[in-house]
């Protein structure tokens, strides 16, 4: 292959990455923000969004593509924060309670994801999206109806004025930045929420070690060929139940931390978006619906919230109108995800296409050997 | 070795599919550190057999078989290919089943790794413990060294020469300290010959060690070189069972394909007169999985019937679907003096090919539609026919035009069924087929592709199948191109008839050739006949 195909392929390869930074380069210096600023905002909005982008990366490995179906383990941690507002359980024991009434909600909901998804194999994406719309009436009919009517609510402020279904906008004081603040160190300008980070190491380090048990290993080899791995008496279905399980598991904590980030929780619509912008995160840091790495998830959260902070001041400024750059941020979410997913089955097609070449080339000098070899006889 | 009593003991084993018998009462011994070559046609009952062994769940689901099989002194009735793994037979595979981003380690031990246990096997059991690796590699190379081969333990498989793939499969087989039996489903086919030396010089060190080993392929020259004992299937039958010492190349073929060495329409068939040079195809290759074309050459004169045929998977079906553009191909295509574009299915439609499918149920029927449609539907596509002006602006369907011509059909082919608007998919294999000649028919083609023209069809309806096909070539004077896996069909009607195996031509026969001349092109033991078809 010659040197500038080569570029040209390194350059289709990381198309979405290299479009993102050069929009923000782009972005920047209209938007007027200083540096110290963007980086503080970078700093908060890293320790918010990462755990739930991580959540996506076991699905990826075990060959299951993006796992939209997060959400209901965003659903879950949602119901776990309701209770410990509702208990009155202020500060981090308050997310810890959360935690620990969304974990089993959320393994429950991640084996029923699993399950469908092991009936609909190679077409989880579209699953787990519409299951996700699914499971959003099911926790409509429980938030909205049952809590306070069925499911007792102690404290009358969180509850609508007709008595029962949890008010629109539930207010998180008691809990509001209380693992950001739990070990807040200040260095230089910047203020460094430890506690998140480590939080958020941790779950790093069982990634890594993660992979290195047999069960990491038994996933890759079902995410690279599910049909091998079944011949090899690996029990595929389990395997990718399990997949599924630790990621809306995952989902749930990642959700708490980020809205004990926030604050505040829009009751009904605050898990709409939670896997279409963790997605949309891990495209933009090069990860593909079949590769993912710890550094695409770092990479692409603060690409993309660079992006989303810089572009509404860019486009007030650019163009009066602070709407153009909310504009921008949804067509930029979808955009890039229509994007990623156009150049993966583009790239999927090219090497196909690459593998046919070898093919011929292989045919035509096995003939002429064969013909060599009939010569001397 | 010079035990007496067999590994391996397969006593009068039987097995038919709702009543078609596919082995009868075969039987053979294999002794410890014996090579076992098997051969046969496609269909001779080789995979059935295997498939027995191994215990695969389509045995039991289709009733069982009858006969026993005794394996290292006890009798077998595994009831999945993991028992099958447990008591120490192996199979290797005619395609790969490797992870290709894997590397050789780990495909050598996909789920059989070594582990270091840790603390959280007490809550979640053994799958959360450590991989250790260096065992891993410490394993592998063991096992590649039993082998003899030399292999990159590290080398992801993606990045491999075929032949290497070849030998890591293997070596996962013998990685397994029980294994006494190894079975081989054509492991050479996909090998250049001098990888293919070093499989069969591997083979035998592993015999030598002890191992038994079952080896299927239809090299016939590598079976004789490498088996103590070759066992020939027939149309379900074991006819042979001799040392290889006491055969010969041209023994096995004309074992394998010896049928009735007459056959009746040959007279008629030979001495045509035919016109020039029709068509003509060059360096063709064609990406159709598991019938890959690599280059083949041939000519077909005008009003001629050609046969394609070869043993499964050498790449015969890929020829006629790749010429249709129905799979990704290159090469030259000329018919009638112009280039014919590849990769483009509507264009070589339009200038009169026809294609009948070996695919009948997907490619061939609209199975939902009735027969008006079915036989009507690619001309009016390609040539505006059974359409008719409505007010010299729109085309609609020509109702009437469409039956007529479906009602033609049914009494020239003598098709049985209910009338023009019967569903297709009510009709019974051999009336389908019908349909589908029906509908190449009604495009008037230029040039006639039939691939596999009596595949799943019972006899009485293959005869008429065939003379449909012959009373159409004389009557219209359509050249025929005819793919089949069925040596005796072709010769019953072909002019001249070519053998296609790994990919391209082994040589091009009149059809009253001896019947092992076909079997040792099939066999792919003439390697200097491939010269002589390409001049």
């Amino acid at each position: 292959m010659s040197g500038k195909n080569k570029l040209g392929r390194v350059l289709a390869d990381n198309a979405v990455v290299i479009l993102f930074i050069l929009l923000s380069v782009i972005a920047i210096p209209f938007s007027g923000f200083s540096v110290q600023n963007i980086l503080q905002e970078m700093f908060t909005r890293l320790g918010r969004n990462s755990f739930l982008v991580l959540a996506l990366l076991l699905p990826i490995y075990a060959g299951m593509g993006l796992n939209f179906g997060m959400t209901l383990g965003a659903m879950a941690g949602q119901i776990g924060l309701i209770m410990a507002i509702d208990w009155g359980i202020a500060g981090w024991r308050g997310l810890v309670f959360a935690a620990l009434v969304g974990t089993p909600l959320s393994i429950l909901l991640g084996w029923i994801c699993g399950a469908v998804m092991n009936r609909a194999k190679g077409r989880e994406m579209v699953t787990g999206y519409i299951l996700a719309f699914f499971m959003n009436g099911v926790y409509m009919f429980l938030v909205l109806f049952t809590m306070g009517a069925v499911i007792p609510v102690r404290s009358a402020t969180i509850l609508l004025t007709r008595g029962y279904g949890i008010r629109n906008t539930l207010n998180l004081d008691l809990v509001r930045a209380s693992l950001d603040k739990l070990l807040m160190l200040r260095i230089g300008p910047f203020f460094i929420p430890v506690a998140t980070y480590l939080v958020i190491a941790v779950l790093c380090v069982f990634i890594v070690w993660f992979k290195k048990t047999k069960l990491g290993q038994d996933m890759r080899a079902v995410g690279h060929d599910l049909v091998v791995a079944d011949s090899a008496g690996i029990p595929v279905e389990r395997t990718r139940i399990i997949a599924v399980v630790i990621s809306t598991v995952l989902a749930c904590y990642g959700q708490i931390i980020f809205l004990q980030n926030m604050g505040n929780m829009a009751t009904y619509n605050a898990h709409d978006q939670t896997g279409f912008f963790a997605v949309a995160a891990i495209l933009v840091g090069g990860a593909s619906v079949k590769k993912a790495s710890l550094l695409n998830a770092f990479l692409g959260i603060f690409l993309l919230h660079l992006m989303f902070y810089v572009s509404p001041r860019a486009g007030q400024n650019l163009f009066g109108s602070a709407m153009i750059g909310e504009y921008f941020r949804q067509f930029v979410g979808y955009g890039v995800i229509a994007l990623s997913l156009v150049l993966y089955a583009w790239k999927t097609r090219r090497d196909a296409v690459f593998a046919r070449e070898v093919l011929k080339n292989n045919g035509s000098s096995g003939h002429s050997d064969a013909a060599k070899e009939g010569a001397a006889k | 070795m010079g035990q007496d009593s067999p590994l391996l003991s397969i006593q009068h084993v039987s097995k038919d599919f709702y009543g078609n018998v596919v082995l009868q009462d075969v039987s053979f011994d294999i002794k410890p550190g014996e090579i076992i070559g098997l051969v046969g046609e496609n269909g001779a009952g080789k995979t059935t057999l295997m498939r027995i062994l191994f215990g695969m769940p389509v045995i039991t689901e289709t009733g069982g078989y009858q006969g026993k099989i005794v394996f290292d002194g006890h009798e077998t009735n595994f009831s999945s290919p993991f028992d099958a793994l447990d008591a120490g037979i192996g199979m290797v595979h005619q395609e790969f089943s490797l992870i290709s981003g894997f590397t050789t380690t780990e495909n050598i031990l996909l789920n059989n790794e070594s582990m270091k246990p840790n603390f959280l096997n007490e809550v979640f059991g053994d799958r959360m413990s450590f991989l250790d690796r260096s065992d891993m590699k410490q394993r592998a190379v063991k096992a590649i060294q039993k082998l003899g081969v030399k292999l990159n333990p590290d080398m992801l498989i993606s990045e491999m020469p075929i032949g290497h793939r070849q030998f890591t499969e293997i070596a996962r087989e013998i990685n397994r300290e029980k294994i006494k039996l190894l079975v081989l489903d054509e492991p050479t086919a996909v090998l250049t010959e001098s990888e293919a030396e070093v499989l069969l010089t591997s083979l035998r060190n592993l015999a030598a060690k002890g191992i038994s080993i079952i080896f299927i392929s239809h090299r016939l020259q590598e079976v004789l070189s490498v088996a103590d004992t070759i066992v020939v299937l027939r149309d379900g039958k074991a006819v042979k069972n001799l040392p290889s010492k006491e055969c010969s190349i041209r023994d096995i073929a004309s074992w394998m394909v010896g049928r009735s060495m007459t056959s009746e329409s040959d007279a008629e068939v030979a001495n045509r007169k035919l016109a020039d040079e029709y068509f003509r195809v060059e360096h063709l290759w064609v990406d159709m999985p598991g019938e890959t074309v690599k280059d083949v050459n041939f000519t077909v004169n005008k009003g001629e019937i050609f046969g394609i045929g070869g043993l499964a998977g050498q790449g015969k079906l890929g020829i006629s679907n790749g010429i249709m553009g129905l799979y990704p191909g290159g090469g030259k295509v000329i018919f009638d003096g112009k280039e014919a574009p590849l990769n483009d299915p509507r264009k070589v439609l339009e200038i009169g090919f026809a294609f009948v499918s070996e695919d009948r149920r997907g490619v061939g029927l609209l199975l939902d539609e009735s027969l008006e449609w079915n036989i009507a539907f690619t001309s009016m596509q390609i040539k505006n026919s059974h359409l008719k002006k409505m007010l010299k602006l729109v085309k609609i369907r020509d109702d009437a035009s469409m039956r007529k011509l479906t009602e033609e059909y049914i009494k020239l082919l003598d098709i049985k069924c209910t009338g023009p608007s019967q569903k297709a998919k009510e009709l019974s294999g051999g009336n389908q087929q019908k349909i589908c000649l029906a509908k190449a028919f009604a495009m008037k083609p230029s040039i006639l592709f039939v691939s596999e023209p009596t595949r799943g069809i019972d006899v009485g309806a293959k005869k008429l199948v065939l003379d449909t096909l012959i009373r159409y070539n004389r009557e219209y004077g359509t050249t025929i191109v005819i793919v089949s896996s069925e040596l005796e069909e072709l010769r019953s009607l072909c002019d001249r008839i070519a053998i296609i195996d790994e990919g391209s031509v082994a040589g091009i026969l009149e059809p009253t050739a001896p019947l092992e001349e076909f079997g040792m092109l099939m066999s792919g033991a003439f390697e200097s006949n491939k010269e002589a078809s390409h001049a």
